[in-house]
């Protein structure tokens, strides 16, 4: 395994452009296959680029000596991502992994230039015949932190955290007060969005903004733990995001939700050897095993912890879907009729927050 | 509105502010002194890391079981730890462009780049643990009720900053140091003919400017999210910067201007929770920003022109050999 900085990266693109009819023709022979990863972080963020990066080193275990993986870390969501995706698609990588929204419009010029290599682009919706796109069904965990919330909330009003209105936002939103108020339904969810996802000193300080008007629970739609250490030390509750927060604040996180990327990146980098690689959307969930929690806080009572695994269950088996109607949202209007599921395209682009959300 | 929430948020004003304070502090010394020094961002970085590894470290369980004084110690060294690896990094900035005439702004930008890398490169052993916030030294008892709270309830570093930027303050006007130092600021080549040592002065300033901006960026690491993440000051840096504009390089403007952006960054917070939805969340965090045009609008139309910058701001100086 390689790792790559820009510099080195350069290089080595400069070599392998020399070397380019050399590479293709190896390519096809029993060399492994070359896969690339393009991060929006560092591997030690501790959050998404983190979780993105034992997802690669899970798949290579699993995948033996038939692949190779390279990953460019720090990359930005602006016009330098585009050298770093055509550097890797140069030296030889046919499998190329962007694992950011903002990489969006870079993958889809790259991939136009390549017809040969596949890309994969993370969260987004623009696809083409070499692009296809990926996403975890982050909400589904949500729903079991909501429920937890719900059961174990004195002063009935939650904050949330969010980032910005984006639809992965939204639904999380929906997804964690459907959950608490099917538990009590009189949860009133309080959301600020500090129009970020890291920016540990606002997170920290909406974090006692909400803890001071009168929430017992604060969770997080951000990437840091600073949230968490300020229900520590206000001694309330929230959840971890991302990565098992516990060691960040011992009695306050009460459970994590995991990303999972290794079952995906496993299935996609069989498919390049098989030949059955296609593009398409792929949005998986818990009964993927794509969407994890982690371990519950000892102080959690045990009907509340049945209660989450209920809602795991009910995922993994499809029996259980929180956005089974009645749906309805702030302004009182029903938008999903009594006992039907809302489908995946509706649930792509909401942008609407259930009755029981303030802000 | 009750009183504790009113107090509750003040204690949110206060530790929002006192980063921003401490690092728009030192570089107001160095810009007074004719010094650009854009790098705040990089060295509240150094300082950040700095700061925790050294609080972490030695307030390891193993070594407070054998060494007690050590673990109590703890985050007054990581402070000092700060200071230092904030005034070094400062010093290689001082060397591009005292030294060597370097451009200042383009060498402020190095700093910001090379800053954010090396915490970055040390942070790496420090991801994913956690140290004891540095808080309040009092006992608790004095910070029962309300009142207690509001005069004891922060951090030590907290007293420091408004102490730091009242002694600037007396410095710069009150002494005769403090008239060299903007002496130099004001007009290099006089000061120099005179036999005041220019670059010696500017690399004083520069180097307490660092050494600030590194206790500034050690307030995030080490008060107000206990942690360590890469680029965790978050953009900090530059609004340091810009008070020190909007302060129009005084000291007590200065300590106004950064409780002012303090209380409108606090009330966005307020304002988003308690549901205020009739204007959008980019309103409110646009409004600090909104506020310091229009009072800066304000100022320079009551100065009828004229700039308040140190004349020498962001000029080299190369003397005659």
């Amino acid at each position: 395994m390689t790792i790559f900085n820009r510099r080195t990266l350069i290089k080595s693109a400069g070599a392998a452009a020399l070397a380019a009819p050399f590479i293709n023709r190896t390519a096809l022979g029993d060399t492994p296959l070359k896969i690339g990863y393009v991060y929006l972080g560092t591997v030690g963020d501790w959050g998404w680029t983190w979780a993105h990066e034992k997802g690669r080193k899970e798949m290579l275990a699993a995948m033996g000596g038939k692949v190779t993986a390279d990953y460019v870390e720090n990359v930005n969501e602006d016009q330098s991502a585009t050298p770093v995706i055509r550097d890797l698609a140069q030296s030889g990588h046919k499998l190329i992994f962007t694992t950011s929204f903002g990489y969006m419009d870079q993958t889809l010029a790259v991939a136009k230039d390549f017809p040969d290599v596949k890309f994969e682009h993370c969260t987004g919706f623009k696809r083409a015949d070499n692009v296809a796109t990926y996403n975890n069904r982050f909400h589904e965990a949500r729903a079991v932190m909501g429920a937890i919330a719900g059961m174990q909330s004195k002063t009935g009003t939650i904050g949330y955290l969010g980032s910005f209105k984006v639809p992965e936002v939204v639904m999380g939103v929906n997804s964690f007060a459907m959950a608490a108020q099917a538990m009590n339904p009189n949860i009133k969810v309080k959301l600020v969005m500090i129009d970020s996802w890291f920016d540990p000193p606002k997170e920290s300080a909406a974090a006692e903004t909400l803890a001071n008007l009168g929430c017992d629970f604060v969770t997080t739609h951000t990437d840091s733990p600073a949230a968490l250490q300020v229900c520590e030390k206000k001694k309330i509750f929230g959840f971890g995001q991302g990565a098992d927060m516990t060691r960040f604040a011992p009695h306050a996180c009460l459970t994590s939700i995991l990303d999972i990327w290794s079952p995906y990146y496993i299935s996609r980098a069989k498919a390049m050897l098989d030949g059955t690689w296609k593009s398409g959307d792929s949005w998986w969930g818990v009964k993927d095993g794509s969407v994890k929690i982690g371990p519950y806080n000892k102080s959690l009572p045990d009907n509340v912890k049945a209660e989450g695994d209920k809602i795991m269950k009910g995922w993994g088996d499809g029996s259980y879907d929180v956005f089974t109607g009645p749906m309805v949202d702030q302004s009182g209007k029903e938008r999903l009729a009594k006992g039907v599921r809302m489908e995946d395209k509706d649930l792509a682009v909401i942008d609407w927050y259930v009755k029981g959300v303030e802000g | 509105m009750s009183l504790d929430l009113v107090i509750a948020a003040f204690l949110t004003v206060v530790n929002i502010t006192t980063p921003i304070l401490l690092a728009a502090t030192g570089e107001l010394v160095a810009e007074k002194s004719g010094v650009l020094n854009l790098g705040v961002e990089g060295m509240m970085l150094c300082g950040a890391i700095a700061g925790f590894a050294v609080t972490f470290v030695c307030g390891d369980p193993d070594i407070a079981d054998k060494l007690p004084w050590l673990a109590a110690a703890a985050p007054w060294l990581g402070t000092v730890a700060a200071a230092i690896a904030g005034a070094l990094s400062s010093v290689l900035f001082g060397f591009m462009v005292l030294t060597l005439g370097a451009n200042q702004v383009a060498s402020g930008l190095a700093l910001v780049i090379f800053g954010t890398g090396i915490s970055s490169l040390i942070g790496t052993a420090y991801v994913g643990v956690a140290i004891t916030p540095f808080d309040s030294v009092f006992p608790d008892s004095l910070a029962s009720d309300p009142i207690g709270r509001v005069v004891f309830g922060y951090s030590p570093l907290v007293y420091f900053a408004l102490i730091v930027v009242g002694l600037v303050g007396w410095f710069l006007n009150r002494t005769r140091a403090g008239l060299v130092l903007r002496a130099v600021g004001e007009n290099d080549l006089s000061a120099h003919s005179i036999g005041y040592s220019v670059i010696g002065v500017r690399y004083l300033a520069v180097m307490f400017g660092g050494a600030m901006a590194g206790i500034g960026g050690a307030f995030f690491s080490m008060v107000i999210t206990p942690l360590w993440a890469e680029r965790m000051t978050a953009g900090r840096g530059w609004i340091a910067l810009a008070l020190v504009v909007f302060s129009g390089w005084r000291a007590g403007r200065l300590l106004g201007g950064a409780y002012f952006f303090g209380l409108f960054m606090t009330l966005e917070l307020y304002a988003k929770a308690s549901g205020f939805s009739f204007l959008p969340s980019q309103f409110w965090a646009s409004m600090p920003y909104l506020m310091a045009v229009l009072v800066l609008a304000v100022m320079s139309a009551r100065a009828r022109g004229g700039s308040e910058a140190p004349a020498c701001l962001g000029k080299p100086f190369i003397p005659d050999a």
